[in-house]
């Protein structure tokens, strides 16, 4: 019977170490295919009319200039006149023309007249949201808060906000589609989803499941908002249809992809906290409203994040917000971020107010994180450590060393966790007579190594270089796996991988063992030969070992989960960051000095890529902190930045320097793989905020904490010139 | 404040990049247009070839490889060789010169092709992310890149990977200053500035051991 674990500590070829991605040569090369890439033969460019107004009814729509213009192939109307838009930016008409610019220029001869609706964009201020906006508020109370607040030493009070981001993925969502006869369909789509999508398509086009071939080599960024087909995904198929099949692609523009592909939901929040002096927790009260635009989203239950666990005495209520702006989707680790800065600065401020430091109230309330209580403590040192906390630290507003009269240097940390435990995953390992090595699923592989680790895992399970493996994904003929999200791939691509080469090695072992007058049990595949456990000489390379299958190719399929074969997932995870900035009180400027994170994620399958994603995730964070954020007009109900010079992200210039630490090592390893995708992008907002407050000795309430927020708050205190 | 870069959206002094000629547009409509391609007016005491409105024939030198494509005058640099060459290393992300994914290297410069058009690009030598590598080896930037994991989704990659080039013809052995300033005009979402940090620092390494003159094609580096 083969045993399905992770090879230990020291049995371990490639699993843990750190290994180029194998298909870095094809990305730094332009060889690299995204979907915007797919050039096929006799394709069409699709372009959308969209609205421009927040809310709106279509009155009239005139498409008959455009029908006759040159190159126009099809002209569909998405929404029939009557129909109420709800958001700037939603799709009313689209037009196929065989170049780019006959589709712009039909798209802009299409006339649609509205009637202009009221309309309401911006939910920051509690009182100034129409009551008809606020929708059905959940209230969760936990034990006895009022009287947790009544015993209390201290009863601090706070309010904080994150703006809405949007994801701004580089390749903008899209796809091109094309048909194969009357009845199939095929789509090479910019998805999470490669597994999944196709029955979507069938079912909205009313053909069956098996007929959609959906395809995807590369995607240039998802972050969890291109898991569904889309609606305009729909219509380039149908615009397909239209045209006699023929290709069409349509991929969003610039502005499109920021005002209806997705974004993050912002959140509003005032906070009580109870507590002893020594800085014990003891109650929690939180209001918090926020919006997903037109779309809904479920906050409760989060707060106080991760000490909600140890903190009995509660009440929180919720409120989603309906604005009319476009959808929100899943964003990294949904909700976590939001939830995170709320209560790290929370406590970080109520540390100030008792002059504790914070370093020292989040470990006197360490308990009250739960289950991994020893990981935080663990982590916090370390962070501490590689930050040098104790030697720079210095009380709020008193300024770290190298403060000087106008630049202000502070320091602030945070906690966050998440899942992570793999999804359901399928794996077809196949053994070629000649001794090559194949791996297919239908996975996708967003930019954090998913083809790297079924090539490592693959390799280490048959004691092979890693270039003995092809691996195959991005194809739904492949075996189904789990769509990318909630950090939920690594771990599920992995296991289904691993259990499908211990199967293979044992099938290819069965084979092989007669010739070497052994029993199967009795053998091993290490560096690229088959010998036995006891007497390593006893030999057969892998080439002759995989001759002995005869004509026959071996495959064998791996499955996760699989009850019986072991757990080799699990999920949960913790982290700490801790930022170093200094702020500049004249321009109101935060730049970032250092950025520290220690971060676990059970057993790391390569550590380069794994530390690549913690990295990101922080660099993605500095820019959430401070740069971005969707500016809606309240006038004209457009957002005003939908674009790349205004909806800014930080450059290299802005990061700072980073330092990365994984927990590994026992009490790691053996808890499996777990997904890294998500965790380390819960804290910078909060991280980087407490260093800001820390700096300038008052909070900003809200992030982004741009230099108009930064003096704001300085201003709230006496200004520039106030004793800081 | 990211440091704007020393790319320009246009090839050169004379020529029309797409920003010049959308401006110039409103101011050239007392100039009637003449359709056809091969006309030529005066105006303002220049010789001004009039292109378009249909197609124009035009070549392009791109890695050393006369291509030729005909496109309308309005189409960019990057378009024409996305859609129409098959050319897609380089990237269409912003379309309006912010984020630099789609940087190709025009007669020794990084240049925004987004906002360049494809007519001002005869006669010029265009680089692009694909010719890179020689002999199938992966140039020293590229390598970099690989090596030190400056990439994730990669959509940014090439983009980088020419910025970063220009940048090490220029300057081989690059102050932190001028390489905030030669990738200030690129943007990553993922977050691989730490990688491209790193992959700098080895491909500058690599390329003051080797001699600059071993990194261009043709064995000329500006600058």
């Amino acid at each position: 019977m083969a045993e399905y674990k992770w090879p230990e500590e020291g049995k371990r070829t490639h699993i843990g170490k750190r290994i180029s991605r194998i298909d870095g040569p094809d990305k730094v090369s332009g060889r690299a295919k995204y979907t915007y890439d797919i050039n096929r033969p006799g394709m069409l460019f699709a372009k959308v009319v969209r609205s421009p107004y927040a809310r709106a009814k279509v009155v009239s729509i005139d498409t008959s200039v455009a029908e006759k213009m040159p190159g126009v192939k099809a002209v569909k109307i998405i929404q029939e006149p009557g129909k109420e838009i709800q958001w700037a930016g939603d799709g009313i008409v689209t037009v196929v023309a065989e170049t780019e610019g006959q589709a712009e220029d039909a798209a802009r001869a299409v006339k649609v007249q509205y009637e202009k609706l009221t309309h309401f964009v911006n939910e920051q201020n509690w009182d100034t949201i129409p009551e008809a906006n606020r929708r059905a508020p959940s209230q969760n109370v936990n034990g006895d808060p009022d009287k947790a607040f009544k015993e209390a030493d201290i009863i601090f009070e706070g309010a904080y906000g994150n703006e809405v981001i949007t994801h701004c993925c580089l390749e903008p969502h899209g796809l091109v589609a094309e048909w194969e006869g009357d009845n199939n369909l095929l789509v090479h789509q910019s998805t999470q989803s490669v597994s999944a999508n196709g029955g979507q398509f069938a079912q909205a086009l009313g053909i069956p499941a098996g007929n959609v071939r959906m395809k995807m080599e590369h995607i240039g960024g998802g972050f969890g908002s291109k898991f569904p087909v889309d609606s305009w995904g729909i219509e380039a198929a149908r615009l397909s249809k239209m045209a006699g099949g023929k290709p069409v692609k349509l991929m969003l523009e610039r502005d499109a992809e920021l005002m209806v592909a997705g974004s993050r939901p912002s959140l509003f929040s005032k906070v009580r906290v109870a507590a002893k002096k020594d800085g014990t927790i003891l109650g929690w009260e939180s209001q918090t409203w926020g919006s997903g635009g037109v779309g809904n989203f479920n906050f409760a239950g989060l707060l106080p994040y991760i000490f909600r666990a140890g903190v009995e005495n509660r009440k929180e209520t919720f409120s989603v917000i309906g604005t009319n702006t476009g959808p929100q989707r899943a964003w990294r680790a949904p909700n976590h971020p939001q939830a995170c800065l709320v209560t790290m600065s929370a406590l970080d401020d109520l540390a100030a107010e008792l002059k504790i430091d914070p370093l020292d109230l989040f470990m006197k309330n360490i308990d009250k994180t739960g289950a991994r209580a020893n990981v935080y403590r663990d982590e916090l040192l370390k962070a501490a450590e590689m930050i040098e906390w104790k030697k720079l630290w210095r009380p709020r507003g008193e300024g770290a060393p190298g403060s000087s009269k106008t630049v202000k240097r502070g320091l602030g940390l945070s906690i966050h966790t998440w899942g992570g435990q793999g999804h359901a995953s399928d794996c077809d390992l196949t053994i070629h007579p000649d001794g090559s090595v194949e791996v297919k699923m239908g996975t996708q592989d967003l930019g954090v190594g998913t083809r790297t680790v079924l090539a490592i895992v693959a390799a280490e399970t048959l004691g092979l270089p890693l270039d003995a493996v092809k691996v195959h994904i991005g194809d739904n003929r492949f075996p189904v796996s789990g769509g990318s999200g909630g950090s939920t791939t690594v771990g599920g691509i992995s296991s289904s991988t691993r259990r499908a080469a211990v199967d293979a090695l044992t099938a290819l072992f069965e084979k092989v063992a007669p010739a070497m007058n052994t029993a199967p049990d009795k053998l091993e595949a290490v560096g690229g030969a088959i010998r036995l456990i006891e007497d390593p000489s006893k030999s057969m390379t892998w080439k002759q070992a995989c001759a002995k299958l005869g004509s026959q190719p071996l495959t064998t399929r791996g499955k996760n989960p699989d009850a019986g074969k072991g757990t080799l997932t699990t999920g949960g995870v913790g982290g700490v960051q801790m930022a170093d900035v200094s702020v500049d009180i004249e321009t109101g400027v935060v730049k970032m000095n250092n950025f520290v994170a220690a971060q676990d994620c059970g057993l790391i399958i390569d550590m380069k890529t794994c530390e690549s994603q913690v990295f990101g995730a922080m660099i993605m964070g500095v820019t959430f902190a401070l740069y971005e954020e969707r500016v809606m007009d309240a006038q004209t109900g457009k957002m005003l930045n939908p674009n790349m010079e205004f909806y800014r992200l930080a450059g290299l210039a802005d990061i700072g320097n980073f330092k990365v630490h994984m927990m590994t090592g026992k009490g790691y390893d053996e808890r499996g793989v777990i997904g890294i995708g998500e965790p380390p992008t819960v804290s910078p907002g909060a991280a980087i905020s407490n260093a800001v407050a820390n700096a300038i000795g008052v909070r900003v309430p809200s992030i982004p904490l741009t230099p108009d927020r930064v003096l704001a708050a300085l201003e709230k205190k006496g200004g520039a010139n106030a004793k800081v | 404040m990211s440091s704007s870069d020393e790319r320009s959206d246009k090839p050169d002094q004379g020529g029309v990049s797409r920003r010049n000629f959308l401006k110039g547009t409103s101011l050239a409509l007392t100039i009637p247009l003449v359709a056809g391609g091969e006309n030529e007016v005066k105006a303002a005491g220049a010789e001004v070839p009039i292109l378009g409105p249909g197609n124009v024939n035009i070549t392009l030198n791109i890695n050393g490889v006369a291509k030729q494509v005909s496109v309308e005058p309005r189409v960019t640099l990057l378009d024409a060789l996305r859609n129409d060459l098959d050319i897609t290393g380089a990237k269409r992300v912003c379309d309006r010169a912010t984020c630099g994914a789609c940087t190709m290297i025009v007669d020794g410069k990084p240049v925004y092709s987004c906002t360049t058009l494809a007519v001002e690009a005869q006669g010029k030598k265009i680089r692009t992310v694909e010719g890179l590598e020689q002999n199938g080896k992966l140039h020293p930037v590229q390598k970099a890149f690989w090596d030190n994991d400056a990439q994730q989704c990669g959509f940014c990659t090439p983009g980088f990977v020419m910025a970063c080039t220009a940048l090490l013809e220029k300057h081989p052995a690059p102050t932190p200053e001028q390489i905030e300033l030669g990738v200030g005009g690129n943007l990553c979402r993922c977050g691989t500035y730490v990688g491209i940090k790193a992959a700098i620092a080895q491909a500058s390494g690599q390329i003051r051991k080797r001699g600059p003159a071993k990194l261009t094609r043709g064995g000329k580096s500006n600058g």
